[in-house]
């Protein structure tokens, strides 16, 4: 597939680009309608922009999770090597729109219902305590932060990398609890974070699966 | 001209008279519509019942202006405007995104429309809407809406009040209970061939809270006939109690003696009770109830969710002695 010229050259210089604008474009959506909106401009946020804004966020943080993890099982499937170099910017961008999703809350919710930080981090706190769907967000994107923190190369190569591959293997736990936190935050029995549970099951049925058949061959060749 | 009940909640005429949009809908529909055959101003036009002729018994519009008297009922706050009340709903039967009953509730059928009286009752049967509703002698009311998902809205509606129709059919000693049941059509009600709830969608009030002065069915709003999306062709108004509560398309009233069941309540019984008065103290399991943002106006505008909904000196005593956190 190198041998291809033209996906050579994509793969070298417009890759990486590329797939920071795509990551950055529900970013570049949602400020561009908020301005719309302060400017009292026709906005694409509906009738209640924050709710809107929380779905947004939370929806985009979870996708792009999921496209994360999906970026070795496409390798594997295309054998096309360069994707394996954006994959780390792929997983901090939902590392960054989880953030943002956490940072609405806090100022467009709780900031303004409390009226002081103090309060608002307060009410936050009793959030995580009292609401499983809180509970179960907070402890993903808890779970988020080592693994951002750790993504740089100097960090890897500080951990040594098994330890730093076995640190972000969280990444399955902390997806589960993601589309559980969507799960739990709707209302009646809907669709959407069903199609997400269902993406992510296939994503870790694959590594399973993967899992075992390295590690099958291994009695017999000790065998032998 | 009107004499009006002051309450407290009530204020002066001009805080409550809606804001441009109103008028302007007004203005288009006096001078455009129906009402200019009469020769009326926009002004004249805005007290209703001189304004159109009444419908002839035993008919209803199915779009556009309703005639109609303004009623007692107002409350401080600013209406809601049009497209927001319009544009922003729970109406799951249409699909679970707030745009889309606004997009799809056009489907329905509205016209005819008859609805199933069943139970403890001296009047059972099959009625049409518009012997169900006295379309001649319909009044506008003002009511605070506040949903279970903490926004709110200020909706001026156009109906009758409950009371007056289930007596109608004179129910019995034994109907302590009067249930709801919306339609049901597969084809018309895209949202329903998806199990969100355990269709078709039911709610119940106790009979002394559905004959209280408030309750309300209406079958329009901003004096018009109801969008399909917020619930036509008629629906309950119950400004006390959770959203929910207030069932839309109704094709069914049972007078029953058991509390009977909702759906909420069916999908969620820890979260949804039978009563679902509004309580600020008392938080729904997965997010406080004790503020709500305020749908339409300012985007960062939050008000104190009151007790009852601010309805408190009509419904009040309905649950002396209750406990409102059990009995949620």
């Amino acid at each position: 597939m190198a041998r291809n010229p033209l996906l050579r050259t994509f793969s070298r210089h417009l890759l990486k680009p590329l797939t920071f604008w795509l990551l950055a474009l529900p970013g570049i959506w949602l400020a561009w309608q908020w301005a719309m909106l302060l400017n009292g401009q026709p906005h694409g946020l509906g009738f209640n922009p924050i709710e809107t804004t929380h779905r947004f966020l939370g929806d985009t943080a979870i996708r792009i999770l999921l496209i994360s993890l999906a970026v070795t099982p496409i390798r594997d499937l295309t054998k096309w090597g360069p994707i394996m170099m954006v994959r780390r910017r792929i997983g901090l961008a939902a590392f960054w729109y989880a953030l943002l999703h956490i940072l609405a809350y806090l100022g467009l919710d709780l900031f303004i219902e409390a009226g002081t930080a103090s309060g608002a981090m307060a009410a936050l706190w009793r959030d995580v305590t009292d609401r499983i769907y809180i509970t179960l967000g907070m402890s993903a994107f808890i779970l988020l932060i080592p693994m951002a923190i750790t993504s740089f190369n100097g960090m890897q190569r500080l951990l040594g990398s098994r330890r730093w591959q076995g640190l972000h293997r969280l990444v399955y736990p902390l997806a589960i609890l993601a589309v559980l936190h969507h799960g739990f935050m709707v209302k009646g029995f809907q669709l959407a974070p069903w199609i997400h549970g269902g993406i992510l099951a296939a994503l870790l049925v694959y590594r399973l699966v993967g899992m075992k058949a390295r590690k099958r061959p291994q009695p017999s060749a000790s065998k032998s | 001209m009107f004499i009006h009940k002051k309450h407290p909640w009530q204020s002066r005429e001009d805080d409550v008279t809606p804001k441009g949009l109103y008028l302007n809908r007004r203005k288009i529909i006096a001078s455009g519509g129906a009402l200019a055959l009469t020769g009326l101003s926009a002004c004249e036009a805005q007290s209703g019942q001189d304004g159109a002729a009444p419908a002839a018994a035993g008919t209803r519009p199915t779009s556009g202006e309703l005639a109609h008297r303004s009623g007692d009922y107002q409350v401080a706050d600013p209406l809601t405007p049009y497209p927001a009340v319009t544009g922003y709903n729970n109406f799951y039967e249409f699909g679970v995104g707030k745009d889309d009953p606004a997009r799809y509730a056009g489907a329905l059928t509205t016209d005819p429309w008859s609805i199933d009286v069943e139970g403890h009752a001296a009047r059972t049967g099959t009625f049409a809407l518009e012997d169900v509703v006295d379309f001649s002698d319909l009044e506008e009311r003002i009511y605070r809406l506040r949903c279970v998902e903490a926004w709110s809205m200020v909706i001026p509606w156009i109906g009758v009040p409950l009371a007056s129709v289930l007596a109608s059919f004179e129910p019995t000693s034994q109907a302590r209970y009067v249930q709801f049941v919306t339609d049901l059509d597969r084809d018309e009600m895209r949202g329903t061939r998806f199990p969100v709830l355990d269709w078709p969608y039911v709610e119940g009030l106790r009979m002394d809270e559905a004959m209280n002065e408030l309750a309300f069915l209406a079958v329009g709003l901003y004096g018009e006939v109801l969008p399909n999306q917020n619930g036509a062709p008629v629906r309950l108004v119950v400004p006390w109690k959770y959203g929910y509560k207030s069932i839309k398309s109704i094709v069914k009233i049972r007078f029953v003696s058991e509390q009977p069941e909702t759906s909420w309540n069916r999908s969620a019984p820890h979260e949804y009770g039978f009563y679902s008065n509004v309580n600020p103290n008392r938080a729904h399991p997965r997010w406080s109830q004790r503020s709500e943002r305020v749908i339409g106006g300012n985007v960062f505008a939050r008000r104190d969710t009151e007790m009852f909904n601010g309805y408190s000196e009509q419904v009040a005593h309905m649950y002396a002695g209750m406990d409102l956190i059990e009995n949620h």
